[in-house]
Protein backbone atom coordinates (compact mmCIF):
# COMPACT_ATOMS: atom_id res chain seq x y z
CA UNK A 1 0.00 0.00 0.00
CA UNK A 2 1.70 3.44 -0.99
CA UNK A 3 -0.55 5.84 1.07
CA UNK A 4 -3.87 6.52 1.70
CA UNK A 5 -5.85 9.14 -0.41
CA UNK A 6 -9.44 7.54 -0.39
CA UNK A 7 -11.35 5.10 1.35
CA UNK A 8 -11.30 2.83 -1.26
CA UNK A 9 -7.11 2.41 -0.42
CA UNK A 10 -8.82 0.38 2.32
CA UNK A 11 -10.39 -2.83 2.74
CA UNK A 12 -12.93 -3.38 5.33
CA UNK A 13 -10.63 -5.86 6.45
CA UNK A 14 -7.92 -3.61 7.15
CA UNK A 15 -9.91 -0.56 8.15
CA UNK A 16 -11.02 -3.03 11.20
CA UNK A 17 -7.81 -3.96 12.04
CA UNK A 18 -6.59 -0.50 11.93
CA UNK A 19 -9.01 0.40 14.31
CA UNK A 20 -8.21 -2.45 16.70
CA UNK A 21 -4.35 -1.07 16.10
CA UNK A 22 -5.74 1.98 17.25
CA UNK A 23 -7.75 0.47 20.53
CA UNK A 24 -4.47 -0.89 21.67
CA UNK A 25 -2.65 2.64 21.16
CA UNK A 26 -4.68 4.00 23.85
CA UNK A 27 -2.39 4.20 26.57
CA UNK A 28 -0.06 5.45 24.22
CA UNK A 29 -2.16 8.01 23.12
CA UNK A 30 -3.03 9.17 26.37
CA UNK A 31 0.53 9.15 27.78
CA UNK A 32 0.12 6.55 30.68
CA UNK A 33 2.83 4.20 28.03
CA UNK A 34 6.33 5.01 26.13
CA UNK A 35 6.19 2.77 22.99
CA UNK A 36 8.87 4.25 20.66
CA UNK A 37 7.91 2.15 17.16
CA UNK A 38 8.30 4.88 15.10
CA UNK A 39 11.43 5.96 16.61
CA UNK A 40 14.00 7.61 13.98
CA UNK A 41 11.48 8.27 11.52
CA UNK A 42 10.53 11.73 10.34
CA UNK A 43 6.70 13.01 9.28
CA UNK A 44 6.57 15.43 6.75
CA UNK A 45 3.65 17.63 7.78
CA UNK A 46 1.84 20.06 4.51
CA UNK A 47 -0.62 21.48 5.56
CA UNK A 48 -1.24 24.17 2.54
CA UNK A 49 -4.90 24.73 3.85
CA UNK A 50 -5.30 26.11 7.69
CA UNK A 51 -5.37 22.68 10.20
CA UNK A 52 -5.92 23.10 14.38
CA UNK A 53 -7.02 19.06 15.09
CA UNK A 54 -5.42 17.33 11.69
CA UNK A 55 -1.99 18.82 11.76
CA UNK A 56 -1.85 18.63 15.74
CA UNK A 57 -2.80 15.30 16.20
CA UNK A 58 -0.64 13.74 13.31
CA UNK A 59 2.19 15.30 15.26
CA UNK A 60 1.01 14.20 18.65
CA UNK A 61 0.58 10.53 17.44
CA UNK A 62 4.14 11.06 15.48
CA UNK A 63 5.87 11.88 18.97
CA UNK A 64 4.04 9.50 21.19
CA UNK A 65 5.43 6.89 19.07
CA UNK A 66 9.06 8.09 19.15
CA UNK A 67 8.97 9.31 15.51
CA UNK A 68 9.61 13.41 14.51
CA UNK A 69 8.28 15.71 12.51
CA UNK A 70 8.97 18.36 10.27
CA UNK A 71 6.59 21.39 9.32
CA UNK A 72 5.91 23.26 5.73
CA UNK A 73 4.75 25.67 8.28
CA UNK A 74 2.81 28.84 6.97
CA UNK A 75 2.69 28.58 3.56
CA UNK A 76 2.79 32.72 3.29
CA UNK A 77 6.52 31.68 4.09
CA UNK A 78 7.40 29.00 1.93
CA UNK A 79 8.64 28.73 -1.41
CA UNK A 80 4.57 28.16 -2.80
CA UNK A 81 3.93 32.21 -2.60
CA UNK A 82 7.18 31.92 -5.03
CA UNK A 83 5.31 29.62 -7.49
CA UNK A 84 6.83 26.53 -6.49
CA UNK A 85 4.32 23.64 -8.17
CA UNK A 86 3.16 21.09 -5.76
CA UNK A 87 5.26 18.48 -7.94
CA UNK A 88 8.30 20.38 -6.93
CA UNK A 89 7.46 20.75 -3.33
CA UNK A 90 6.58 16.88 -2.85
CA UNK A 91 10.03 16.11 -4.59
CA UNK A 92 11.69 18.00 -1.71
CA UNK A 93 10.19 16.98 0.63
CA UNK A 94 10.27 13.53 -0.59
CA UNK A 95 14.06 13.67 0.67
CA UNK A 96 13.65 15.09 3.68
CA UNK A 97 10.87 12.46 5.34
CA UNK A 98 9.68 8.54 5.59
CA UNK A 99 6.09 10.05 5.21
CA UNK A 100 3.66 12.98 4.51
CA UNK A 101 0.37 13.70 5.96
CA UNK A 102 -1.06 16.30 3.47
CA UNK A 103 -3.89 19.15 3.36
CA UNK A 104 -4.08 21.53 0.08
CA UNK A 105 -7.40 23.18 -0.99
CA UNK A 106 -7.64 21.52 -4.47
CA UNK A 107 -8.59 18.34 -5.00
CA UNK A 108 -7.08 15.50 -6.19
CA UNK A 109 -3.95 16.96 -4.78
CA UNK A 110 -3.42 14.19 -2.43
CA UNK A 111 -3.50 11.50 -5.53
CA UNK A 112 -0.95 13.89 -7.52
CA UNK A 113 1.25 14.27 -4.79
CA UNK A 114 1.05 10.57 -4.09
CA UNK A 115 2.28 10.13 -7.94
CA UNK A 116 4.94 12.15 -7.72
CA UNK A 117 6.67 11.05 -4.30
CA UNK A 118 8.66 7.90 -3.39
CA UNK A 119 6.69 8.05 0.60
CA UNK A 120 3.32 7.28 1.54
CA UNK A 121 0.95 10.22 1.43
CA UNK A 122 -1.65 10.73 3.85
CA UNK A 123 -4.76 12.10 2.26
CA UNK A 124 -5.60 15.21 5.50
CA UNK A 125 -7.89 16.61 2.85
CA UNK A 126 -7.93 17.87 -0.68
CA UNK A 127 -10.71 20.79 -1.46
CA UNK A 128 -14.12 19.37 -1.33
CA UNK A 129 -13.06 15.70 -2.39
CA UNK A 130 -11.92 13.42 0.36
CA UNK A 131 -11.14 13.13 4.61
CA UNK A 132 -9.84 9.29 4.74
CA UNK A 133 -7.79 9.83 8.31
CA UNK A 134 -10.85 11.79 9.68
CA UNK A 135 -13.25 9.03 8.78
CA UNK A 136 -10.72 6.60 10.45
CA UNK A 137 -11.03 8.28 13.17
CA UNK A 138 -15.15 8.73 13.22
CA UNK A 139 -15.34 4.95 12.69
CA UNK A 140 -13.15 4.24 15.81
CA UNK A 141 -15.30 6.87 17.45
CA UNK A 142 -18.69 5.03 16.40
CA UNK A 143 -17.22 1.82 16.95
CA UNK A 144 -16.62 2.84 20.17
CA UNK A 145 -20.37 4.04 20.83
CA UNK A 146 -22.13 1.06 19.63
CA UNK A 147 -19.68 -1.42 19.38
CA UNK A 148 -20.51 -2.23 15.49
CA UNK A 149 -19.99 -0.64 12.44
CA UNK A 150 -22.50 -2.38 10.43
CA UNK A 151 -25.96 -1.91 10.41
CA UNK A 152 -26.37 1.45 12.37
CA UNK A 153 -28.88 4.51 10.80
CA UNK A 154 -26.50 7.74 10.50
CA UNK A 155 -27.68 11.13 9.60
CA UNK A 156 -24.78 13.21 8.18
CA UNK A 157 -25.99 17.04 8.01
CA UNK A 158 -24.96 20.50 6.96
CA UNK A 159 -22.86 20.93 4.13
CA UNK A 160 -22.66 17.56 2.54
CA UNK A 161 -21.43 19.43 -1.11
CA UNK A 162 -18.43 20.71 -0.02
CA UNK A 163 -17.51 18.41 3.16
CA UNK A 164 -14.95 16.07 2.57
CA UNK A 165 -15.29 14.07 5.50
CA UNK A 166 -19.17 13.39 4.97
CA UNK A 167 -17.65 12.16 1.17
CA UNK A 168 -15.16 9.95 2.86
CA UNK A 169 -17.17 9.00 5.66
CA UNK A 170 -20.45 8.29 3.32
CA UNK A 171 -18.53 5.51 1.19
CA UNK A 172 -16.95 3.75 4.73
CA UNK A 173 -20.36 3.44 5.96
CA UNK A 174 -22.54 2.25 2.92
CA UNK A 175 -19.24 -0.77 2.96
CA UNK A 176 -20.54 -1.39 6.57
CA UNK A 177 -24.16 -1.58 5.96
CA UNK A 178 -25.12 1.41 7.31
CA UNK A 179 -28.48 3.48 6.75
CA UNK A 180 -27.72 6.87 5.64
CA UNK A 181 -29.41 10.16 6.12
CA UNK A 182 -28.08 12.83 3.83
CA UNK A 183 -29.96 16.48 5.77
CA UNK A 184 -28.76 18.88 4.20
CA UNK A 185 -30.32 22.67 2.27
CA UNK A 186 -30.91 22.07 -1.27
CA UNK A 187 -27.97 24.00 -2.56
CA UNK A 188 -25.74 21.80 -0.15
CA UNK A 189 -26.84 18.27 -1.01
CA UNK A 190 -24.43 15.15 -1.41
CA UNK A 191 -23.13 15.25 -4.83
CA UNK A 192 -25.14 13.37 -7.48
CA UNK A 193 -21.97 11.42 -8.67
CA UNK A 194 -21.22 10.36 -4.83
CA UNK A 195 -25.02 9.03 -4.62
CA UNK A 196 -24.43 7.11 -7.88
CA UNK A 197 -21.36 5.86 -6.56
CA UNK A 198 -23.00 5.09 -2.99
CA UNK A 199 -26.29 3.07 -4.79
CA UNK A 200 -23.84 0.79 -6.90
CA UNK A 201 -22.96 0.12 -3.54
CA UNK A 202 -26.36 -1.21 -2.47
CA UNK A 203 -26.95 1.84 -0.22
CA UNK A 204 -30.00 2.68 1.52
CA UNK A 205 -29.98 6.34 1.30
CA UNK A 206 -32.97 8.78 2.46
CA UNK A 207 -32.13 12.96 1.43
CA UNK A 208 -34.39 15.81 2.88
CA UNK A 209 -34.01 19.33 4.48
CA UNK A 210 -35.68 18.10 7.63
CA UNK A 211 -32.82 17.41 9.99
CA UNK A 212 -35.05 17.64 13.28
CA UNK A 213 -37.50 14.96 12.40
CA UNK A 214 -34.86 12.56 11.70
CA UNK A 215 -32.84 11.65 14.68
CA UNK A 216 -35.41 10.52 15.93
CA UNK A 217 -34.34 7.03 15.57
CA UNK A 218 -30.71 7.44 14.42
CA UNK A 219 -27.97 5.70 16.06
CA UNK A 220 -25.45 8.41 15.34
CA UNK A 221 -25.98 11.92 14.01
CA UNK A 222 -23.12 13.42 12.14
CA UNK A 223 -23.16 17.75 11.98
CA UNK A 224 -20.92 19.28 10.07
CA UNK A 225 -20.11 23.38 9.51
CA UNK A 226 -21.41 25.34 6.47
CA UNK A 227 -18.13 26.03 5.08
CA UNK A 228 -17.91 30.04 4.19
CA UNK A 229 -14.03 29.72 2.49
CA UNK A 230 -15.86 27.20 -0.56
CA UNK A 231 -18.32 29.66 -1.31
CA UNK A 232 -17.58 32.50 -4.13
CA UNK A 233 -20.53 33.62 -3.20
CA UNK A 234 -21.62 35.42 -0.44
CA UNK A 235 -25.23 35.55 -0.62
CA UNK A 236 -25.43 31.96 -1.83
CA UNK A 237 -23.49 31.17 2.01
CA UNK A 238 -25.95 33.89 3.45
CA UNK A 239 -29.13 31.91 2.54
CA UNK A 240 -27.77 28.79 3.94
CA UNK A 241 -25.71 29.99 7.21
CA UNK A 242 -27.01 28.87 10.21
CA UNK A 243 -29.28 26.17 8.47
CA UNK A 244 -29.31 23.81 11.21
CA UNK A 245 -28.38 24.44 15.21
CA UNK A 246 -28.83 21.66 17.15
CA UNK A 247 -30.07 22.53 20.68
CA UNK A 248 -30.36 19.81 23.83
CA UNK A 249 -34.27 20.68 23.62
CA UNK A 250 -34.40 18.65 20.02
CA UNK A 251 -32.82 15.64 21.93
CA UNK A 252 -35.63 14.93 24.46
CA UNK A 253 -36.61 11.43 21.94
CA UNK A 254 -33.49 10.07 21.12
CA UNK A 255 -32.32 6.95 21.49
CA UNK A 256 -30.54 6.57 24.61
CA UNK A 257 -27.19 5.65 22.56
CA UNK A 258 -27.30 7.99 19.77
CA UNK A 259 -24.24 10.25 19.82
CA UNK A 260 -23.44 13.57 18.04
CA UNK A 261 -20.70 13.94 16.21
CA UNK A 262 -18.72 16.28 14.29
CA UNK A 263 -15.31 17.08 12.88
CA UNK A 264 -14.91 20.52 14.14
CA UNK A 265 -14.42 23.40 14.12
CA UNK A 266 -18.29 24.02 14.81
CA UNK A 267 -20.30 27.44 14.01
CA UNK A 268 -23.17 27.28 15.60
CA UNK A 269 -24.73 23.81 14.42
CA UNK A 270 -24.55 22.69 17.42
CA UNK A 271 -25.34 24.24 20.47
CA UNK A 272 -23.11 24.57 23.80
CA UNK A 273 -25.92 23.10 25.79
CA UNK A 274 -25.78 19.87 23.58
CA UNK A 275 -21.99 19.62 25.19
CA UNK A 276 -23.41 18.36 28.55
CA UNK A 277 -25.55 15.76 27.13
CA UNK A 278 -24.76 12.19 27.21
CA UNK A 279 -25.37 12.10 23.44
CA UNK A 280 -22.02 14.35 22.62
CA UNK A 281 -18.99 12.72 21.09
CA UNK A 282 -17.15 15.38 19.39
CA UNK A 283 -14.20 16.06 22.23
CA UNK A 284 -13.77 12.52 22.31
CA UNK A 285 -13.88 12.17 18.51
CA UNK A 286 -11.44 14.63 18.43
CA UNK A 287 -8.97 13.00 20.73
CA UNK A 288 -9.32 9.81 19.12
CA UNK A 289 -7.83 11.61 15.71
CA UNK A 290 -4.46 11.04 17.68
CA UNK A 291 -4.90 7.36 18.12
CA UNK A 292 -6.32 6.58 14.89
CA UNK A 293 -3.37 8.29 13.03
CA UNK A 294 -0.93 6.55 14.92
CA UNK A 295 -2.31 3.70 13.57
CA UNK A 296 -2.18 4.73 10.45
CA UNK A 297 1.44 6.14 10.51
CA UNK A 298 2.33 2.70 11.66
CA UNK A 299 0.23 0.93 8.86
CA UNK A 300 1.66 2.98 5.89
CA UNK A 301 5.56 2.71 7.37
CA UNK A 302 5.15 -0.92 7.58
CA UNK A 303 5.72 -0.92 11.63
CA UNK A 304 3.45 -4.17 12.67
CA UNK A 305 1.71 -2.78 16.42
CA UNK A 306 2.09 -5.21 19.32
CA UNK A 307 -0.83 -7.07 20.52
CA UNK A 308 0.31 -6.84 23.90
CA UNK A 309 1.52 -3.33 24.12
CA UNK A 310 1.35 -2.93 27.78
CA UNK A 311 4.81 -5.55 27.64
CA UNK A 312 6.27 -4.14 24.68
CA UNK A 313 6.00 -0.49 25.98
CA UNK A 314 7.80 1.37 29.09
CA UNK A 315 7.10 3.87 31.47
CA UNK A 316 7.11 7.71 30.68
CA UNK B 1 -29.90 2.89 -50.33
CA UNK B 2 -26.42 1.43 -50.38
CA UNK B 3 -23.05 2.21 -48.22
CA UNK B 4 -21.60 3.01 -51.74
CA UNK B 5 -23.96 5.26 -53.02
CA UNK B 6 -23.49 7.02 -49.03
CA UNK B 7 -19.91 7.30 -49.99
CA UNK B 8 -20.64 8.82 -53.42
CA UNK B 9 -22.33 11.85 -51.83
CA UNK B 10 -18.72 13.28 -51.86
CA UNK B 11 -16.08 12.79 -54.73
CA UNK B 12 -13.01 10.24 -53.63
CA UNK B 13 -10.09 11.79 -52.18
CA UNK B 14 -6.37 11.56 -53.45
CA UNK B 15 -4.73 11.93 -50.57
CA UNK B 16 -5.83 12.14 -46.60
CA UNK B 17 -8.19 10.46 -44.13
CA UNK B 18 -11.41 8.68 -44.07
CA UNK B 19 -13.47 8.68 -40.72
CA UNK B 20 -16.28 6.18 -41.48
CA UNK B 21 -18.99 5.03 -39.41
CA UNK B 22 -19.46 8.29 -37.04
CA UNK B 23 -22.67 8.05 -34.65
CA UNK B 24 -25.41 10.68 -36.39
CA UNK B 25 -24.90 14.00 -35.26
CA UNK B 26 -21.32 13.76 -33.86
CA UNK B 27 -19.16 14.57 -36.79
CA UNK B 28 -19.21 18.21 -35.84
CA UNK B 29 -17.89 17.32 -32.77
CA UNK B 30 -15.04 15.17 -34.37
CA UNK B 31 -13.84 17.86 -36.41
CA UNK B 32 -13.54 20.70 -32.93
CA UNK B 33 -11.91 17.91 -31.28
CA UNK B 34 -9.35 17.31 -34.26
CA UNK B 35 -8.65 20.71 -34.00
CA UNK B 36 -10.34 20.90 -37.54
CA UNK B 37 -11.83 24.52 -38.03
CA UNK B 38 -12.91 27.06 -40.57
CA UNK B 39 -9.77 28.46 -40.57
CA UNK B 40 -8.53 25.11 -42.03
CA UNK B 41 -6.89 25.65 -45.53
CA UNK B 42 -7.14 21.27 -46.09
CA UNK B 43 -10.43 20.37 -48.10
CA UNK B 44 -12.53 18.78 -45.81
CA UNK B 45 -15.98 17.33 -46.88
CA UNK B 46 -18.66 15.96 -44.27
CA UNK B 47 -21.82 14.18 -45.03
CA UNK B 48 -24.42 13.73 -42.18
CA UNK B 49 -27.35 11.38 -41.14
CA UNK B 50 -26.73 8.91 -44.40
CA UNK B 51 -28.04 5.34 -44.40
CA UNK B 52 -26.38 3.02 -42.86
CA UNK B 53 -26.64 -0.61 -42.38
CA UNK B 54 -24.70 -1.09 -39.74
CA UNK B 55 -25.93 1.52 -37.31
CA UNK B 56 -29.06 2.84 -39.23
CA UNK B 57 -27.49 6.10 -40.30
CA UNK B 58 -24.10 7.54 -39.87
CA UNK B 59 -21.58 10.51 -40.89
CA UNK B 60 -18.97 10.30 -42.52
CA UNK B 61 -15.90 13.38 -42.74
CA UNK B 62 -13.03 13.05 -45.37
CA UNK B 63 -10.37 15.29 -45.12
CA UNK B 64 -7.67 15.67 -47.70
CA UNK B 65 -3.38 16.05 -47.32
CA UNK B 66 -4.07 15.16 -43.99
CA UNK B 67 -3.72 11.88 -41.82
CA UNK B 68 -4.69 10.99 -38.56
CA UNK B 69 -1.93 10.34 -35.83
CA UNK B 70 -1.86 8.12 -32.96
CA UNK B 71 -2.55 11.43 -30.96
CA UNK B 72 -5.69 12.34 -33.02
CA UNK B 73 -6.98 9.22 -32.76
CA UNK B 74 -7.07 8.75 -29.20
CA UNK B 75 -9.29 11.84 -29.23
CA UNK B 76 -11.41 10.53 -31.84
CA UNK B 77 -12.25 7.09 -29.23
CA UNK B 78 -13.52 9.87 -26.97
CA UNK B 79 -16.57 10.72 -29.32
CA UNK B 80 -17.13 8.15 -31.94
CA UNK B 81 -15.23 4.39 -30.47
CA UNK B 82 -16.58 2.93 -33.18
CA UNK B 83 -15.61 4.65 -36.25
CA UNK B 84 -13.57 3.21 -38.90
CA UNK B 85 -10.27 5.49 -40.17
CA UNK B 86 -8.72 4.93 -43.32
CA UNK B 87 -5.46 6.56 -44.55
CA UNK B 88 -5.38 6.84 -48.34
CA UNK B 89 -2.93 7.58 -50.84
CA UNK B 90 -3.14 8.15 -54.50
CA UNK B 91 -7.25 6.98 -54.15
CA UNK B 92 -6.27 3.64 -52.28
CA UNK B 93 -7.03 2.81 -48.70
CA UNK B 94 -3.10 2.33 -47.36
CA UNK B 95 -3.95 1.64 -44.27
CA UNK B 96 -6.54 1.01 -41.56
CA UNK B 97 -6.46 2.52 -38.30
CA UNK B 98 -8.00 1.22 -35.30
CA UNK B 99 -9.37 3.44 -32.35
CA UNK B 100 -8.88 1.84 -29.42
CA UNK B 101 -9.62 4.02 -26.47
CA UNK B 102 -7.29 1.57 -23.52
CA UNK B 103 -8.15 1.79 -19.94
CA UNK B 104 -6.96 5.83 -19.55
CA UNK B 105 -6.63 8.90 -21.81
CA UNK B 106 -3.47 10.71 -21.38
CA UNK B 107 -2.52 13.93 -22.05
CA UNK B 108 -5.51 14.45 -24.56
CA UNK B 109 -8.57 15.87 -22.65
CA UNK B 110 -7.72 18.08 -18.97
CA UNK B 111 -10.05 17.80 -16.09
CA UNK B 112 -13.34 19.95 -16.08
CA UNK B 113 -13.39 20.82 -12.57
CA UNK B 114 -12.06 24.39 -11.95
CA UNK B 115 -10.59 23.16 -8.80
CA UNK B 116 -8.92 20.19 -9.84
CA UNK B 117 -5.08 20.17 -9.32
CA UNK B 118 -4.50 19.68 -12.74
CA UNK B 119 -5.57 23.18 -13.61
CA UNK B 120 -2.37 24.45 -12.38
CA UNK B 121 -0.93 24.40 -16.19
CA UNK B 122 2.40 24.69 -14.75
CA UNK B 123 1.90 21.22 -12.53
CA UNK B 124 4.24 19.00 -14.89
CA UNK B 125 2.54 15.41 -14.57
CA UNK B 126 0.19 14.49 -17.44
CA UNK B 127 -3.38 15.34 -17.63
CA UNK B 128 -4.95 11.26 -16.67
CA UNK B 129 -8.58 10.26 -17.72
CA UNK B 130 -9.31 6.78 -16.37
CA UNK B 131 -11.86 4.61 -18.58
CA UNK B 132 -14.50 3.47 -16.04
CA UNK B 133 -16.77 2.08 -18.90
CA UNK B 134 -17.10 2.34 -22.60
CA UNK B 135 -20.43 1.84 -23.17
CA UNK B 136 -21.53 4.19 -22.10
CA UNK B 137 -18.51 6.48 -22.13
CA UNK B 138 -17.64 6.79 -18.86
CA UNK B 139 -14.77 8.88 -17.67
CA UNK B 140 -12.99 10.19 -14.17
CA UNK B 141 -10.26 12.31 -14.16
CA UNK B 142 -7.65 9.72 -12.17
CA UNK B 143 -6.59 12.69 -9.80
CA UNK B 144 -9.78 14.23 -8.54
CA UNK B 145 -12.38 11.45 -9.40
CA UNK B 146 -14.33 13.86 -10.94
CA UNK B 147 -17.13 12.19 -14.14
CA UNK B 148 -15.99 13.79 -17.22
CA UNK B 149 -19.83 15.13 -19.62
CA UNK B 150 -18.92 14.39 -23.03
CA UNK B 151 -19.38 18.23 -23.92
CA UNK B 152 -17.22 18.94 -21.35
CA UNK B 153 -14.59 16.60 -23.29
CA UNK B 154 -14.78 18.76 -26.26
CA UNK B 155 -14.42 22.07 -24.48
CA UNK B 156 -11.26 20.49 -22.94
CA UNK B 157 -9.61 19.03 -25.52
CA UNK B 158 -5.60 19.93 -25.16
Amino acid sequence: MAGLITMDDLTNEEILTILDEAERLLPVAKGKLYLPLLQGRILGNLFFEPSTRTRMSFETAMKRLGGDVVNLGDVKTSSVVKGETLFDTIQMVDGYTDIIAMRHPRQGAAQYAQDSATVPILNGGDGAGHHPTQTMLDLFTIRQAHGKLDGLKVVLAGDLRYGRTVHSLSHALTRFGCELIFASPEILKMPTEIISDLSVHGAKITETEDLYSMIGDADVVYMTRIQKERFSDEDEYARCAGAYKLHADHLADVKANMIIMHPLPRVDEIDPSVDSTRHARYFEQAFNGVVARMALLCKLLGVTVPEDVNSAGGAL
Amino acid sequence: MSNEHSMRRVTAIRNGTVIDHIPCGQSLTVLEMLGVTGSTSVPVSLVMNVPSKKMGSKDIIKVEDRELNQGELDRLALVAPDAHVAIIRAYSVAEKLTINLGEEVVNVVKCAMSNCITTNLREPLPHRLKVVSQDPLELRCHYCGRPQALNELVDNVL
